[in-house]
């Protein structure tokens, strides 16, 4: 919780989800949200709704802190943006509001230093790349890039400890995959320990 | 225990812990999963409850107020369409003094569709003579619905718990829940004051009365919904000695030497904390007061607590459509007329059909009633 | 006609507590044509018991013995319901 703490700095942590519907950027987000209060902190997690159409672009957002979260206005500026998949950056869009030294997540398999330049980023915002949606395929056996990212997002911005959360997180797929998908349990949390482990600046 | 919840799920959990003998419901966004999880909890044998899947929402209420008058208890919910579906309905409901509880994820009303978060469902509800609770939080969502269990048989009405759609509904959020056995022992067991289907003591529901008998009626149901505030407080108050947690049927937040006040109810409350204490922090004078029992309106304590402050804004998530001022703005400035302080009253209409609300739109209302003036009689917040 | 009540003496949800006070208004005076019983004709299959909407049809040990002039309003279901080839009830003109 020390490391946590100066990271949210007396305020709550906002966070952004970008992916496609049907990618499961809200799941992730409750996801984090759910394992981020296993640890003792306030929590919220909310969809952006919309059309809700397979494949359209949607968001989800977090807020964390260490006090409870009176505020319900949407995240402005967020100061975590996570990109489920790479082909929204441009269409959504995806650095808007992001705060100056904020940190931007992305699934992708294009370099760090590569991904920067095509998307000019300003000098301030830190960039971590993860090919999640390769991790996705070779453990689950399916491109669904939320779970990884969601070890990746931890070890960026190190606001929670990780063995803790996958404990909590292991808790919450043991509940989602109940009724005969038991087996999608144990490669969804090696996904996100490879992505915890894989994802760089 | 703690938790991580959507409003949703912890109304639905709530509703679980209630056990209510039986809940007939028809599915709407965005309360759709309050159904969907209850009667999930009822397919896996964790309540006891008959679930009436029906066809429509007038169907939904015809069927609560069938169950309510055999004496059960009885609970359901919906939202925006499926609450204007219901509108006859809500009306028999009242009138005849049945219990029925029922949750809200307060949606607007098409046309033009919209499925986001505002007042205006439940407002356009307001004469049908149930109590309305607006809900902050999704911890105040699930309190209240526990609560409103209570207050509703105590005073024979029914009532409804609202939440914001998606702001709450869809929002997960940290909140504590309770064991079953002592919410089941808060709310104790129903005892209906009648019961059509006991054939011991045959009764006749649902007469037509003309005009020598109706009136009466109303009037006798009038004074049921002006008794319903101190058994509110009184239920409130047994709430916070078992569960150490308490409300108001308003609240006053940094009110003490406050020249000006914002007035709201739902959601918003908490981003306008917020921007109240940006603004403290800058040495000017004001607060909020949060309105959480919109029916009955608490009209002595409004009266009491308003009359101090120079300035009250009103901010309605509902518009009467030229009545010059939101339900709440209109009824609030009654309230004041005979005050003899008299405040200057503004009016506001935010977040229709899901609008952001932000920190500084919260920020820039609060300016205006410290400054004690603004332009229009009628300000729409983030209209272009 | 008894006293009006006021609303401080109404029952809470408008319900009528005492069954018995429907027998106060006395409906017979409503019709305009009178269900007339042929006690040789029927055949206590009662029908009539069963469809009449205000119970005017008497009933002794099974058996049909008459009919309420009280309360029936004479709309005639009794009749309508008589099996066709007994026709022990018949409609007339009622006579003030």
């Amino acid at each position: 919780m020390a490391e946590s703490c100066s990271m949210l700095g007396g305020q709550a942590l906002e966070v952004r989800w970008h992916g496609r519907g049907g990618q499961g950027a809200k799941t992730a987000a409750l996801l984090f949200g759910e394992s981020a209060l296993d640890t003792g902190m306030y929590i919220q997690a909310f969809p952006e709704y919309g059309p809700e159409r397979m494949g359209a672009p949607v968001a989800a957002f977090n807020r964390l802190s260490d006090k409870p979260i009176r505020s319900h206005a949407g995240v402005k500026n967020p100061r975590v943006v996570v990109v489920l998949d790479a082909s929204l950056i441009e269409p959504a869009r995806v650095t808007e509001g992001l705060v100056e030294d904020g940190i931007l997540l992305v699934n992708s398999n294009v370099e760090p230093a590569e991904l920067r330049k095509r998307l000019s980023l300003p000098p301030g915002i830190k960039l971590y790349v993860v090919d999640a949606s390769k991790i996705a395929m070779e453990t689950v056996g399916k491109n669904v890039p939320n779970t990884p990212m969601l070890g990746a997002l931890v070890k960026v911005t190190g606001i929670l400890d990780f063995e803790p959360m996958m404990v909590a997180i292991k808790h919450k797929l043991a509940e989602k995959f109940r009724g005969g998908k038991e087996k999608f349990v144990e490669p969804n949390l090696v996904s996100i320990r490879r992505a915890y482990e894989e994802v760089r600046c | 225990m703690i938790l991580a919840k959507t409003g949703n799920e912890a109304l639905a959990y709530a509703m679980k812990q209630i056990n209510p003998d039986v809940v007939a419901a028809y599915p709407i966004t965005p309360s759709t999963e309050i159904v969907q999880i209850f009667a999930q909890y009822v397919s896996d044998g964790k309540v006891d409850s008959e679930f009436v899947a029906v066809e429509s929402e007038h169907s939904a209420m015809a069927a609560c107020i069938g169950s309510a008058a055999s004496g059960c208890r009885t609970m359901t919910a919906t939202a925006s369409q499926g609450l204007m579906l219901m509108h006859e309905m809500l009306f028999i409901a009242g009138g005849l003094r049945l219990p029925i509880v029922m949750p809200i994820a307060s949606r607007s009303v098409s046309s033009p569709l919209n499925i986001h978060g505002d007042h205006s469902d439940s407002l356009a509800s307001r004469d049908s003579g149930w109590l309305q609770f607006f809900c902050e939080t999704v911890q105040e969502g699930y309190d209240t619905l526990i609560q409103c269990v209570k207050i509703a048989e105590r005073t024979s009405l029914p009532a409804i718990c609202a939440v914001d759609g998606f702001i709450l509904s869809h929002c997960m959020e940290r909140i504590e829940t309770f064991e079953d056995k002592p919410v089941r022992e808060f709310i104790g067991k129903y005892k209906p004051n009648w019961n059509l289907l006991d054939i011991k003591k045959p009764i006749l529901v649902g007469p037509a009365t003309m005009q020598d008998y109706f009136f009466e009626f109303k009037r006798s149901q009038i004074e049921g919904m002006n008794k319903a505030l101190p058994i509110i407080e009184e239920v409130q108050a047994e709430f916070k000695q078992k569960f150490g947690r308490g409300y108001g049927v308003i609240e006053e937040y940094r009110c003490e030497d406050a020249e000006a006040v914002v007035l709201l109810m739902g959601s918003a409350c908490g981003t306008m904390r917020e921007a109240v204490d940006e603004m403290r922090n800058q040495g000017k004078k004001v607060g909020m007061v949060k309105l959480r029992v919109f029916r009955p309106l608490p009209h002595q304590v409004l009266a009491e607590s308003l009359a101090k402050f120079k300035t009250v804004a009103v901010m309605d998530r509902a518009d009467t459509v030229n009545a010059w001022g939101g339900a709440l703005f209109t009824e609030i400035s009654s309230v004041l007329y005979d005050s003899p302080t008299r405040p200057k009253m503004l009016s506001y209409v935010y977040g229709l059909g899901g609008k952001e609300f932000s920190l500084a739109d919260a920020a820039a209302v609060l300016e205006q009633a410290h400054a004690g003036k603004k332009e229009d009689l009628v300000t729409y917040i983030g209209v272009r | 006609m008894a006293k009006l009540k006021s609303w401080k003496e109404l029952p809470c949800g408008a319900i009528i507590d005492d069954p018995t006070a429907v027998l106060e208004n006395k409906t017979g005076a409503w019709r305009s044509q009178r269900p007339c019983w042929n006690a040789e004709k029927c055949i206590h299959c009662l029908n009539c018991w069963i469809f009449c909407p205000d119970a005017a049809v008497i009933v002794k040990d099974g058996k049909v013995v008459g009919i309420n002039y009280d309360y029936c309003k004479g709309c005639g279901i009794c009749a309508e319901v008589c099996p066709t080839k007994v026709q022990a009830i018949t409609m007339e003109e009622e006579r003030k």
